[in-house]
């Protein structure tokens, strides 16, 4: 995983509550066996008309003014349904950094951290803030500082979100959570000693 | 079971017990993980880091492998072979059992008697046992928490964390007491105690939660009304939901291919015993719903919390006080190209899916069996009848309903997920409407374009019978 600190970008909003994960990439995308190219299939099939080539002017992504943006504003709940990690590969594949929006599905966001995407959460006042603004002027940047916990909006005021200590640490440092669990084997090995084996798949 | 004598819920005693390095400030706990239950769809990227890596899987001997998601269900050829005609999900098919022959995993291939639903199977063949954690890269995996076991889905990264260690860290969730007293009227359904619970927190209101499943209602269900339960606790958020075990859940696992026999069947029946939350013990939240009151639901929207009443006419935008539900609502009514107010009673469906890992168990077959039986299917409706696994398919023959559903009009089709997420073929056209027994009407999510109505087994059936919506108590009293 790369290492992430800083954030700076425009924003592009789909003010839409409980964006499940069927929509961040549909479940027929989900036959791959790697993690590339999946960036095309990005809201497919709100990006696509019905013959899933033409590009459907009306949806935001389609937008040229917005071509570039790196933070997604969204609305509640984002990411819910489908534990999929295709959902946080396509959303990184088609260039977003971070995700705003006032909650997150759990396994989504598991996810995204583990892949260097950020869920960013705030309030609803800042989140219909920031659809404004997207709205009004697709240059709009915002700023995110990982250490600070900060997403700053192009008026100067910080907001503060909540991340974790550890899946901070490890976007900072770039380390996924793999290194920690291995390290920990003698740990693990002591817990199995103390603890019967429920059920064996190979009998 | 009490911890210094502090009263303690079902999932703490069982989250504890696996916590082999407690969360702190800085790190989450690290959570043994009991049963790891692995599938061809979100898998691959994850053997590919252990390969980059040169890991092994920890302990093959606590994971298993089931083709479900991608595979077709049509029927058999000559001799016997489900062919695979999608390029792609062919070598999808191909790299799992591959990956699954080089790390040592046993698996259910596309065929073999035993392959199935991965919801379906784990209870089946007795791996699914009270006490234990049980994960696989599937949101549906909550459907083994009937048991008393905490069990999760994961992301594709974690299913390698759980490969290479067998463990993964996680932060403590908090825990709701879901009450749901009272008994269930005739034709209403262990689906219908979930869809009105979902319908009332709405899709984010267990975000953050574990669900316990408590009260008369849940008691009285078999353990595979309380899968179905179980199984749909995401669409509320949470990622897990539990029932503590009872005579019931023993009896249930009493016999299958995994469950303790002999003395340690009484030494396992003893433990297990132990797990129930203890009288006094704190949950973070809790909620009541009263299952007298309960009706056969249905959903009209494009999720799983936009559901009512299959009597209730479909909720106005213009009621809605909160914008962003206004706008949701306004969107769902338009994709399902539904009038607010509308009733749904009577409004013409295309397909009937009796199927996924919500209703696909023998129960669920046997319940729309009955229905349907000396009745025909409506002229332009297409039902559609998926066993959850080989074995379920190979009872429902042994008792005949392949024949009632054949007879009825219906297709009889081999194993596997199907329409319920529509990976394989098995879809919807733009703009059909279709009454289902699984778990999720997102936009697009049975086949891009479709439109899901999600319902019990029983009304799925009686809407197949009339061609329409249909509150099957109507049909019920008229047998
Ligand atoms: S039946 Fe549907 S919900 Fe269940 S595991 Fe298969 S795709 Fe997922």
């Amino acid at each position: 995983m790369e290492k992430l600190s800083h954030i700076q970008g425009s924003i592009v909003s789909i003010p839409v509550n409980d964006i499940d994960t069927d929509q961040i990439i549909p479940a027929r995308f989900l036959k791959v066996t790697d993690k590339a190219g999946l960036g095309k299939a990005a809201f497919c099939d709100w990006r696509y008309l019905e013959d899933g080539e033409t590009p459907n002017p009306e949806f935001i992504l389609n937008n040229p003014d917005y071509n570039g943006a790196s933070v997604l504003v969204a609305g509640d709940n984002f990411g819910c349904g489908s534990s999929r990690e295709h959902a946080p590969w396509a959303l990184l594949g088609a260039g977003f950094q971070a995700v705003v929006s006032t909650d997150f599905a759990d396994i989504f966001r598991n996810n995204a951290l583990k892949n260097g995407l950020l869920p960013v959460v705030v309030d609803a006042d800042t989140q219909q803030q920031l659809f404004s603004l997207a709205d009004e002027d697709p240059s709009t940047t915002v700023s995110v500082d990982v250490e600070a916990q900060t997403l700053t909006l192009p008026d100067g005021r910080a907001v503060r979100f909540p991340l974790d200590g550890f899946s901070k640490y490890c976007l900072l440092n770039g380390v996924d959570q793999l290194g920690y669990l291995l390290a920990l084997d003698e740990e693990v090995q002591a817990f199995e000693a103390r603890n019967r084996q429920r059920v064996v798949t190979t009998a | 079971m009490r911890d210094n004598g502090k009263p303690r819920t079902l999932f703490e005693k069982v989250w504890n017990a696996h916590t082999v390095r407690e969360q702190n400030d800085d790190t989450p706990a690290v959570l043994y993980i009991d049963l790891h239950l692995v599938h061809e769809v979100t898998s691959p990227q994850a053997f590919s880091m252990l390969r980059e890596r040169s890991l092994a899987v920890r302990r093959p001997d606590q994971t298993i492998g089931t083709m479900d998601h991608s595979t077709p269900t049509t029927p058999r050829n000559k001799l016997g072979i489900i062919p695979v005609a999608d390029a792609m999900a062919a070598k999808q098919l191909d790299v799992f059992s591959k990956n699954c022959e080089d790390f040592g995993i046993p698996m259910y291939a596309l065929g073999d008697e035993h392959q199935g639903i991965v919801h379906v199977i784990g209870p089946e063949k007795g791996l699914t046992q009270p006490g234990m954690t049980i994960v696989c890269g599937d949101s549906h995996t909550s459907t083994h928490g009937a048991f008393g076991a905490l069990a999760f889905g994961i992301g594709t990264s974690e299913v390698g964390h759980v490969l290479a260690t067998q463990t993964l860290l996680q932060n403590k969730p908090q825990t709701m007491a879901v009450n749901v007293e009272g008994r269930l009227s005739d034709g209403v359904t262990a689906k219908d105690i979930i869809l009105a619970i979902i319908a009332k927190i709405g899709i984010g209101g267990g975000t953050g939660y574990v669900f316990e499943y408590r009260g008369e209602a849940i008691r009285s269900l078999s353990m595979e009304g309380r899968m179905t339960v179980c199984n749909m606790s995401i669409e509320g958020g949470a990622r897990a939901g539990m029932v503590a075990p009872d005579d019931t859940t023993f009896e249930y696992i009493q016999g299958r291919k995994h469950a303790p026999s002999g003395v340690d069947w009484d030494a396992a029946v003893a433990r297990w015993r132990d797990l129930p939350t203890d009288d006094g013990a704190e949950f973070d939240q809790e909620i009541t719903i009263r299952a007298d009151e309960l009706t056969p639901m249905i959903t009209y929207g494009t999720n799983p919390g936009m559901g009512m009443p299959v009597t209730a006419a479909v909720p106005k935008p213009e009621d809605e006080t909160d914008v962003n539900k206004k706008i949701a609502l306004d969107k769902a009514l338009t994709y399902m190209d539904l009038a607010p107010g509308q009733q749904l009673l009577g409004k013409a469906i295309d397909v009937v899916f009796i199927g996924s890992c919500t209703n696909s168990r023998i129960s669920d077959l046997r319940l729309a069996a009955d229905f349907v039986k000396g009745r025909k299917v409506a002229d332009k409706v297409r039902m559609m009848v998926v066993p959850g696994s080989q074995q379920v398919k190979q009872q429902a023959e042994s008792e005949g309903l392949d024949e009632v559903f054949r007879q009825a009009g219906a297709e009889w089709r081999e194993a596997g997920c199907s329409m319920c997420i529509a990976m394989n073929g098995d879809q919807l056209q733009p703009g059909q409407y279709a009454v289902s027994t699984s778990n999720r009407n997102f936009e697009g999510r049975q086949g891009k374009g479709g439109r899901t109505f999600l319902a019990s087994p029983l009304t799925a059936a009686a809407s197949a019978i009339a061609g329409v919506v249909t509150d099957p108590r109507t049909m019920m009293s008229a047998q």
